[in-house]
């Protein structure tokens, strides 16, 4: 329906501010800036899920990720650290290492892009994916759905919450 | 009764005649925009006034009486002082961050206030997954509050912004959950359904008692999700001068100022929608002649008259009740509304499944 033209257009525009404000995030000296690069990519990431028409995916984006972990993050910060830009040196053989494991990094994604055959599209993107059928989807015991990884995961949140705390009361 | 979306599809197919559909699209979403920052302004002053008069009232004055009749055009004076006033700038901190800050907070405040279905057919968001959007949208906030405290460079702002976070954070969770529970009263998350859904009935008669306990748990903790009285601590002015904006001058206090109270609107209008019907006229079952009468009153104007009285509710809050402790306010939220809100979930669920509503 919609012109091609602006499709691409923002599909370039929120890639550019995934790469760009990624590369920010990990080369910001001050954690809180860092922080703050980190969200934008995530808002830009919920962005593709709204462009792709998947609105509930982009939501659970923006409320676990903007709403949730970024806000952990940046109270942890403001619990623990003074914004003093971080001087320490960075040695240089962990330097080279880095570097080493980066382009290495990258060579595969490149590697594995470029020779991938891609699967046609099997789900249109024109419309909104029915809150119903994700929720039976999500919940739904039989096969092909996933009720089970969902209760493990939610087992899982539960032993870190019960660590957490018995981590906090080991004081007194 | 008048549907509002008549109105878009006659802009729209008058775009659409004289130029391509790009262009078309691109010129409606302008306008839109437009039209949401504008309704946005007017909102914030309204409201401000609002607050005000209600606040001279409860203490027996008779709040702003010289610019206008009435005193009407007082914010509007207001808006235009505050629009000249400099920006001063603080040494010794984050710029970027600081000036960043009451950006995310208008951002968060605005994508919200999108969602709203203000009549028949006129609602500028409306995704099938709508409300978790809405809280999505607003938790957004949250980080420019923090921000904010944080760049200010000022222990009482940091203080504000703190107990700002873990207020919003905590209370977020009792919001969520009484909208879950109005949810699966009504089967479906898209605003609009929600609204169409009580068309043979308001949620809060047909959900009857859970109904009632959710709508009681969704205004406190809406109230405290605003950060206003009795839960203003985060900027408790006798303790921290003004919280996390102590330091923000001009337009950019404007900011925070009027996503307070545009949030105050935007939680009386979720009220509105979720449990009085939003835009859908008094309707009761039987009285065919009565629920015909009362189709003829604009579906606008049910809204925002419904909203009005939550509005009022909520000043009223702030108005009457002294502040409560940060322990207090911890203690509410963690010990009684959430274990009422969850067993009033289960209980829901029970009365769903067995049909036992109206």
């Amino acid at each position: 329906m919609q012109d091609v033209l602006i499709l691409r257009i923002v599909f370039g525009f929120l890639a550019a501010i995934i790469a760009v404000f990624s590369v920010m995030a990990v080369t910001s000296r001050r954690i809180l800036r860092a922080a703050t690069y980190l969200l934008f990519v995530l808002f830009a990431t919920s962005g593709l899920y709204f462009f792709l028409n998947y609105s509930f995916l982009g939501a659970v984006q923006l409320l676990v990720y903007a709403g949730g972990i970024i806000i952990l993050y940046v109270f942890s910060i403001l619990l623990t650290n003074t914004d003093q830009e971080s001087r320490a040196p960075i040695f240089s053989l962990r330097r080279w290492l880095a570097m080493l494991a980066t382009f290495g990094g990258i060579a595969l994604m490149i590697y594995l892009l470029l020779t991938n055959t891609w699967p046609e599209a099997t789900m249109d993107t024109s419309a909104e994916v029915n809150m119903r059928v994700i929720g039976h989807t999500l919940m739904g015991s039989e096969k092909g759905q996933y009720v089970l990884p969902f209760e493990v995961m939610s087992v899982l949140l539960l032993a870190c919450m019960v660590g957490g705390l018995l981590i906090a009361r080991k004081r007194s | 009764m008048f549907d509002f979306s008549v109105v878009t599809a006659w802009i729209d197919n008058l775009l659409q005649g004289c130029m391509s559909q790009t262009a078309a699209i691109i010129i409606e979403c302008v306008l839109i925009g437009l039209v949401l920052l504008g309704v946005y302004a007017v909102f914030a002053l309204v409201l401000i006034l609002a607050e005000r008069k209600v606040c001279a009232a409860f203490q027996c004055r008779l709040g702003p009486n010289r610019v206008g009749i009435w005193g009407s055009i007082q914010t509007v004076a207001d808006m235009v002082k505050i629009l000249t006033k400099e920006i001063i700038a603080i040494r010794h901190t984050d710029k970027f961050l600081y000036n960043l800050a009451p950006f995310m907070v208008i951002v968060g405040s605005l994508l919200a206030f999108a969602c709203i279905p203000f009549g028949r057919g006129l609602q500028i968001l409306d995704f099938n997954v709508g409300i978790f959007f809405m809280i999505a949208a607003s938790s957004i906030g949250i980080f420019g509050i923090l921000l904010a405290g944080w760049s200010s460079n000022n222990k009482f702002s940091l203080i504000g912004a703190m107990r700002s976070g873990a207020q919003m954070i905590s209370y977020e969770l009792s919001i969520g959950l009484s909208m879950l529970t109005m949810v699966i009263l009504s089967g479906t998350l898209q605003l609009s359904e929600i609204v169409e859904g009580q068309n043979e009935l308001w949620f809060i008669f047909k959900g009857h008692i859970p109904a009632m306990i959710a709508f009681v748990v969704y205004l406190i903790a809406g109230t405290a999700e605003t950060n206003r009285g009795p839960f203003d601590l985060p900027e408790a002015e006798s303790e921290l001068t003004a919280g996390y904006h102590t330091e923000y001058s001009g337009m950019h206090f404007g900011f925070y100022y009027v996503a307070e109270f545009v949030n105050m609107f935007i939680v009386a209008a979720i009220a509105t929608t979720i449990f009085l019907g939003g835009w859908m006229p008094l309707h009761i079952p039987g009285l065919d002649g009565f629920n015909h009468a009362m189709d003829y009153i604009p579906s606008v104007i049910w809204f925002l008259g419904k909203s009005a009285v939550m509005v009022f509710v909520i000043m009223w809050f702030k108005w009457t009740f002294p502040r409560l402790r940060i322990d207090q306010l911890i203690t509410l939220e963690w010990k009684y509304l959430l274990p009422i809100n969850l067993l009033n979930l289960i209980l829901m669920t029970i009365i769903v499944a067995a049909g036992w509503h109206f």
